[in-house]
């Protein structure tokens, strides 16, 4: 068995202008986990997600992926380790059509251009997104550009996979699809996101952030059953652990959990 | 929703024509930038008070607008939105030089006039092109083409950029102007207010320069586009590229217009 894929620990970070956000953290992900990261605005999750790539180094603590501790020298080995999927797909489409933009990291990675090719269909099909090769990106609804994003980083074979609120801006369909879609992946895969009901239904871990400590670190199901927890970090529960409105039945274990 | 629907009505359809099929659309992206920058460099040498003698040119756009399937209304729409520009170099000129030059239909007309129809006509020839030129060929083909021909690649990327972005950032402009008139109630904006205005539109284009070139970096960018897929140069582009030459070449030695008045019985320029 092969050690975590990404390993954090004692990670501590405050912005010059002095904000504290990060004071301590400590946790690994082992191969093939999903793991969902869940926090208020401003508990520091998107401060986090930045030390995943090297885009901010931290002030101490280390953080390693695949290996790799994150250090200047390492960023490339590390870059292409963690695929990062962004929250605005504009930011991630930039080139002029979806294919060119698929196609983007694994050229920069000098592979051949057959090897390219196979890795940006393979990249599209596992998203459902073969018929928008040809496409500019402006022309993509939000969910399609959300598919041809997460394409990109799927083409550079990560070892991890980080996600900033895959779901944003997604109607419910476009939501529905892109669950499945990740939930089907191999991938290890961190999920940064305000949706608790896609935590519960994709991720058995759960990570919670509060002002930059991990306030929570267990099954995702004793989490949001920890109402004391929930209520410090300004969290709620999952509607499907909710009472029904209608019915008023109380309840807070999720459907699919209360037939098993 | 104007603004919206507008800018992306804009590039919509640029980007439609350009993925369509012709003739124009298969030869190679070089032979068109370079037919089409000689072309501009032809008509813009000519001396200011040339008119009739630029009149031949018009047809390199007009040929490949109609090989290439590009609607004469499209063209005019593109000249009419920066006709103002023009105007606003031209309109001195029959001020300031109002010494008669020419007879035109029986009026006298001064050198000032002539300067500016000659401004206005070349205008119209070089932008056309221009317009004709992104059409049949799309700015992704353009970019790549200039790469391949040597040009600046800190140029090029711009380029590329520009068209990316302008959309998104234009809507964002957008966005910000509709959230000021909502709660403006009719009144003007002042200049504070544009600055400020202005300057939120400028540190959220920075911001989000800042978030692709992350994106970028994150995907092991270093400085350096990929190649891409290679351009195929075939005979009819050496064929293209050489008979539009000698047709400028023509057109700038010899009044082309004259000369075929002069073939035509009865007819006089």
């Amino acid at each position: 068995m092969s050690g975590p894929i990404l390993e954090v620990s004692g990670l501590a970070y405050a912005y010059p202008d002095g904000t504290r956000a990060l004071r301590g953290l400590d946790f690994a992900l082992v191969p093939g986990e999903c793991v969902a990261l869940v926090g208020a605005n401003g508990a520091g999750k998107s401060t986090l997600l930045q030390h995943l790539n090297g885009t901010l180094l931290p002030l101490e603590g280390r953080v390693a992926v695949d290996g790799h501790i994150i250090a200047p020298a390492t960023l490339s080995a590390v870059r292409r380790a963690v695929g990062m999927v962004f929250q605005d797909p504009d930011d991630q489409l930039f080139m002029p059509t979806v294919y060119e933009d698929v196609a983007f990291g694994p050229r920069n990675l000098g592979l051949p251009e057959t090897e390219v090719d196979a890795r940006v269909m393979g990249a599209l099909d596992q998203v459902d997104a073969l018929p928008l090769a040809a496409k500019p990106p402006y022309r993509l609804s939000a969910g399609e550009k959300r598919r041809a994003a997460l394409a990109t980083v799927l083409a550079l074979e990560p070892a991890l996979l980080v996600l900033d609120e895959p779901t944003s801006g997604l109607d419910p369909r476009g939501r529905r699809h892109l669950i499945e879609l990740l939930g089907a992946f191999p991938h290890t895969r961190l999920i940064a996101t305000h949706d608790v009901d896609l935590v519960l239904e994709l991720c058995p871990r759960t990570l919670v952030l509060h002002e930059g400590q991990l306030m929570a670190d267990g099954p995702t199901l004793s989490i949001f059953r920890d109402e004391a927890l929930l209520a410090t970090c300004r969290l709620e529960k999952p509607l499907s652990m909710q009472g029904c409105p209608v019915c008023a039945a109380k309840r807070d274990t999720p459907w699919s959990a209360r037939h098993l | 929703m104007g603004f919206r629907a507008a800018t992306f009505h804009h590039f919509a359809t640029l980007d439609e024509l350009a993925r369509g099929e012709s003739p124009v659309h298969r030869l190679d992206p070089r032979a068109k930038v370079v037919a089409t920058l000689l072309f501009v460099g032809t008509v813009a040498s000519f001396s200011r008070h040339q008119v009739a003698a630029l009149a031949p040119f018009a047809l390199f756009p007009a040929s490949l607008a109609a090989l290439g399937g590009v609607p004469a209304t499209f063209i005019l729409r593109r000249l009419v939105a920066v006709l103002p520009f023009v105007l606003c170099l031209a309109a001195l000129n029959p001020f300031l030089e109002r010494a008669p030059m020419a007879v035109w239909g029986g009026l006298e007309v001064s050198a000032g006039w002539v300067a500016f129809a000659s401004i206005l006509l070349r205008f119209a020839l070089t932008v056309g092109a221009a317009v004709v030129l992104v059409a049949t060929t799309g700015m992704d083909g353009v970019t790549r083409a200039l790469e391949r021909l040597g040009a600046p690649a800190a140029f090029t990327r711009q380029l590329a950029f520009l068209h990316r972005y302008a959309f998104v950032l234009g809507e964002e402009a957008f966005r910000i102007h509709r959230a000021r008139t909502l709660r403006a109630f009719g009144r003007r904006t002042s200049p504070a207010e544009f600055a400020s205005l202005a300057s939120q539109v400028l540190v959220r284009a920075w911001d989000r320069a800042r978030r692709v070139h992350v994106a970028m970096l994150s995907r092991g960018f270093d400085g350096r586009f990929p190649e891409r897929q290679s351009l195929a140069w075939r005979g009819t582009d050496t064929v293209f590229l050489a008979g539009w030459t000698l047709f400028f070449a023509a057109a700038r030695a010899f009044d082309l217009a004259a000369a075929a008045g002069h073939l035509i019985p009865g007819v006089r320029p």
